[in-house]
């Protein structure tokens, strides 16, 4: 056990590419907590997706011991969060963990939405901030500039912010020294009963589920029988923990300390995040004041593209569930895919992320359908309905109104690009906000209907800012809006996978767009095939694909009947992508490609 | 029950590997050499045949075909002693077809009363197009003179000639080729070939295809309408179509490629050459190393196949299908359910109906005039599962 003035518990805050990993991983480094043997780039990005991608999706920790320069030994636990909006909530209960953050900026680029968004997070858990100016050896370097911005932007004191570069190691001492002095030491009292927070927690194939926990208050020990105080359920601890970040076994965590627990427990849903952790005996009454849940925002069907591996997509989905609590699914047929899934996200990235790891991680080829959000649908019988799945749009006979998700979204963007940023949040029905400067670089924030956001808006962004925007939301409710669902038809048959809840103003175009699209992506048959958006039974657009005409292998002998019979064999496998539609063949990305507009 | 082949006959396919120069359209296995063994490429034929004909005894051989590579660069002897040895071990057809493929160039139409004389009664020559300027773009090394005055030899020689041509070519309009084939047609005997001009992986044209540098090529609209016209203008001038690209006067079809499309047997000897043979109530896909050297090497060893293959009851129904469905006279779907073990998919075939594909009678199915254009969709769908 370490006393509490020798403890600092912090994270780090940044916007992606930034430099958060690189840091952390100096940070390990220069304190010898992991061998160079063992150092490999992002340590604490665990997942390939992670390395690959650069971001961090799950909280990571860290413990590092650090013999300052006042010649005492200090423990620095590190708790890396996720940068990404889609994992906010991640972020939010990781920073009710920790005393302090490492606001960390990069020099040559400034603030950007998404550091604001953690920032804000950090403040409202009463942080200690301590700015770090990244990159600071690059010759773009406007370090000065960077400690104006974040005193107008944030409004934090930036005078002594730290001078770094993580890549070459500038300024890591000087970083741990302020650590150690700079920010809060925990509190917390050894001898009052047990209070631990339950921070994170996930399956380990071999342990089963690890649990995450900061010490309030008491001690922790291996063999406790503890009570997860929010459903009452008692485990026993067998193992306890730092990490460093492999798994070090430790006698007992004391207040202010951070590490992990297993106690034979099962599912990563039966212990619940924020949740406080007691003893059985003389435990504490007085349960910490936990989390909100985290909720999917953003919802689609995954299916497989070999309908036979409905059950192996089934047995992945409630794998991946077991390590995710965040994510929902339930069973979907469509007429068009056959059996699936119906899954709730808490953004597009982490919808992409679980997709990624199916495919990846269990080998299962997917089809995925229009991402939609959660609509409310209000009956004349003065009830409410969330509609998950444009699908089930009841009757409209029957309905009131629909109200639709809208966030506000914070973009930050370069000058000359800000005029294409507000004709794309226009376009998107936006409804402005704010339009400040935060420095030289404006700040735009926009009220935004979540279902404009989740098909392209990203995508759009990047590609009219070229990629120097940099952009973060947070959901601000309901509002009632005149949405309906159209729906396509190919060659007179409606594809259920492909109908949207649209806005009644965007619809033509919306149609148009996905007509057109759709007509790229169908290959030509032996017939024409119209191919129409329809809002109710009101043909909007419509789009014909002609037919095949000319399709014959013109010399065909002796020698080519084994290639032809293979051609053909591969044609099969090709058409084993298509989903057929009545006499037509959807290829599978025709249901996302389909999605996404152009302009 | 009699094996399936007996319904499409028996021939022997002979492949010469060599080419004077290599076409930048041409896929076939085809190979430019400095020097050839023309002793070592008999002695090899000889062998292949005496192992062949020891697996199919007592058969009647109905058509012999040299093809290649350029098999007009054959030694004539070479060609006579393939003929004779096939006539020692086989019983040969009254109406045995014996046909070489030949370029149409000044040396070539010197041999041609000596390929007479060794046996052969049918030549196809390969004349392409009828304009300097486009068999030069399509690689080939003689002029519209030559082919004349090499394709009046043959005339002479020979009672049945055929003739290629290739069309669809890069920057032809529809009235160019309509014209060129009526010229051609006034050429014409018996029998001629016409390919619309395919663009293959691994050859020259392929390559500058893939670079975006074969420009000028005609759209399938185009295409289609360009094919449409072949079958207006060869019908008109007594040259019906009676496989997909290949026109004749009744009775003048090429009896050895019918026996590929009746999905009769055939024995392919040479260099890549692909066979199907039936033996001990299997049939065999056969083929041979595609590289001249590898085959003669091969042949030395012990024998000139690289791999036989049984085929099984659907894939045997499945070249049927694919094969016959090219003939204007269709198959017999009763062909295919006993090859198969299940009849052909009504509701595809009732569906192809529809649409004007298919012409569908008790005993026979055959392909529409509109169904030609498109036949790998229609055996897509006839083959679907």
């Amino acid at each position: 056990m370490t006393d509490l003035d020798h403890i600092r518990n912090f994270s780090i805050v940044a916007h992606i590419d930034h430099g958060k990993s690189t840091l952390a991983d100096r940070l390990i480094q220069s304190t010898n907590t992991v061998s160079a043997r063992e150092m490999k780039e992002q340590l604490l990005d665990a997942m390939d997706i992670e390395r690959e991608r650069g971001i961090t999706i799950k909280a990571n920790t860290v413990r590092i011991e650090y013999i300052a320069d006042n010649g005492e030994l200090y423990i620095l636990n590190l708790i890396d969060t996720p940068g990404h909006v889609d994992f906010a909530y991640e972020v939010s209960r990781s920073m009710h963990a920790v005393e302090g953050s490492l606001l960390v900026v990069d020099s040559t680029q400034g603030v950007e939405a998404q550091t604001l968004a953690n920032v804000y997070q950090a403040i409202d858990a009463d942080h200690e901030i301590i700015p770090v100016l990244n990159k600071i050896d690059l010759p773009a370097s406007e370090p000065q500039r960077v400690k104006e911005q974040i005193e107008d932007v944030i409004g934090i004191d930036a005078s002594d912010a730290l001078l770094v570069s993580a890549k070459s190691g500038l300024g890591i001492h000087e970083t741990l020294e302020a650590i150690c002095k700079r920010l809060p030491a925990p509190t917390g009292d050894r001898n009052a009963p047990l209070k631990a927070m339950l921070v994170d927690s996930w399956y380990d194939s071999y342990l089963g589920v690890v649990v995450l926990v900061r010490i309030m208050d008491g001690v922790m020990k291996k063999n406790d029988r503890v009570k997860f105080m929010r459903n009452g359920t008692v485990h026993q601890i067998d193992k306890i923990g730092v990490f460093r970040p492999a798994m070090q076994d430790v006698a007992e965590l004391g207040p202010g300390e951070i590490g992990f627990i297993t106690a034979s427990i099962k599912q990563v849903r039966d212990t619940k995040v924020g949740d406080t952790i007691t003893t059985e005996k003389k435990g504490t009454d007085k349960a910490l004041p936990g989390f909100k849940p985290s909720i999917p925002v953003v919802f689609c069907g995954l299916f497989p593209v070999d309908s036979a591996e409905f059950e192996d997509l089934r047995d992945a989905i409630e794998k991946l569930a077991l390590n995710d609590a965040s994510f929902s699914y339930e069973m979907e047929t469509s007429a068009a895919l056959g059996f699936g899934f119906r899954c709730g996200f808490l953004g597009l990235l982490h919808l992409e992320v679980i997709r990624d790891r199916l495919e990846r991680e269990y080998d299962i080829e997917l089809i995925t359908t229009a991402p939609s959000v959660v609509y409310h649908i209000y009956m004349k019988d003065g009830t409410m309905q969330e509609l998950h799945n444009p699908a089930d749009m009841p009757d409209l006979t029957y309905v009131d109104h629909i109200e639709e998700p809208r966030i506000k979204a914070t973009i930050m963007v370069p000058d000359e690009y800000l005029g294409d940023v507000l004709k794309l949040c226009q376009d998107r029905r936006g409804i402005q906000l704010e339009l400040t400067y935060a420095g030289t670089r404006p700040l735009v924030v926009y009220d935004l209907p979540l279902n404009e956001v989740v098909f392209d808006f990203y995508d759009r962004l990047k590609s009219v800012t070229k990629g120097y925007a940099s952009f973060d939301y947070q959901l601000i409710g309901y509002r009632e809006d005149n949405l309906v669902k159209m729906q396509v038809l190919v060659n007179d048959e409606p594809v259920d996978a492909l109908s949207m809840m649209v806005h009644r103003d965007r619809a033509e175009m919306r149609g148009r767009a996905m007509c057109e699209k759709l007509k790229e992506l169908i290959p030509r048959h032996m017939f024409k095939i119209p191919i129409q958006a329809a809002i109710g039974g009101k043909v909007i657009a419509r789009e014909t694909l002609s037919a095949l005409r000319k399709d014959v292998t013109a010399k065909c002998y002796g020698g080519d009947a084994t290639r032809k019979r293979k051609l053909l064999d591969k044609q099969k496998a090709g058409k084993k992508k298509m989903r057929q539609f009545g006499k037509v063949d959807i290829p599978q990305e025709a249901f996302i490609s389909a999605l996404k507009m152009d302009s | 029950m009699s094996e399936d082949w007996r319904q499409g006959g028996f021939g022997l396919y002979v492949h010469w590997p060599f080419c004077a120069a290599k076409c930048p359209y041409c896929d076939f296995n085809s190979h430019v050499a400095r020097t050839i063994d023309h002793a070592a490429w008999r002695n090899a034929y000889a062998h292949e045949l005496e192992r062949s004909a020891a697996e199919t005894p007592g058969r009647v051989l109905n058509a012999i075909f040299f093809g290649g590579g350029t098999p007009s660069l054959m030694e004539p002897e070479a060609v006579a002693a393939v003929i004779e040895a096939a006539g020692r071990y086989w019983t040969l057809a009254n109406d045995l077809e014996v046909t070489l493929e030949a370029n149409p160039g000044s040396v070539e139409a010197g041999r041609f009363a000596a390929y007479r004389d060794a046996g052969v009664n049918r030549v196809s020559m390969g004349i392409q197009a009828l304009n300097d300027r486009d068999l030069a773009r399509l690689g080939r090394i003689h002029s519209v003179a030559e082919a004349r005055a090499a394709f009046d030899i043959a005339r002479n020689c020979f009672d049945r000639v055929s003739f290629d041509l290739i069309y669809a070519r890069q920057d032809q309009t529809l009235a160019d080729w309509q014209a060129e084939l009526t010229e051609a047609l006034s050429m014409a005997i018996d029998h001629i070939s016409l390919y619309q001009l395919t663009i293959e992986q691994g050859t020259a044209f392929g390559d500058r295809y893939n670079a975006g540098k074969l420009r000028g090529l005609p759209h399938d609209d185009l295409a289609a309408d360009m094919y449409d016209a072949t079958q207006d203008i060869c019908g008109a001038h007594g040259m019906s179509r009676y496989e997909v690209s290949n026109h004749s006067r009744p009775g003048s079809e090429s009896r050895h490629n019918l026996i590929y499309w009746h999905y009769g047997d055939y024995i392919g000897i040479g260099p890549g050459a692909h066979g199907r043979l039936t033996v001990g109530g299997n049939r065999y896909a056969t083929e041979a190393p595609r590289n001249p050297q590898a085959w003669l090497d091969a042949v030395r060893k012990a024998s000139g196949e690289s791999e036989r293959t049984a085929l099984s009851g659907i894939e045997q129904a499945q070249e049927f299908l694919m094969m016959g469905l090219r003939l204007v006279e269709g198959v017999d779907p009763e062909r295919f359910a006993a090859l198969a073990g299940y009849p052909l998919p009504a509701k595809a075939v009732s569906e192809l109906q529809d649409l004007g594909m298919l012409n569908v009678g008790k005993t026979n199915i055959s392909v529409t005039d509109q169904g030609f254009n498109v036949l790998n969709a229609v055996l897509g769908a006839l083959l679907a599962d």
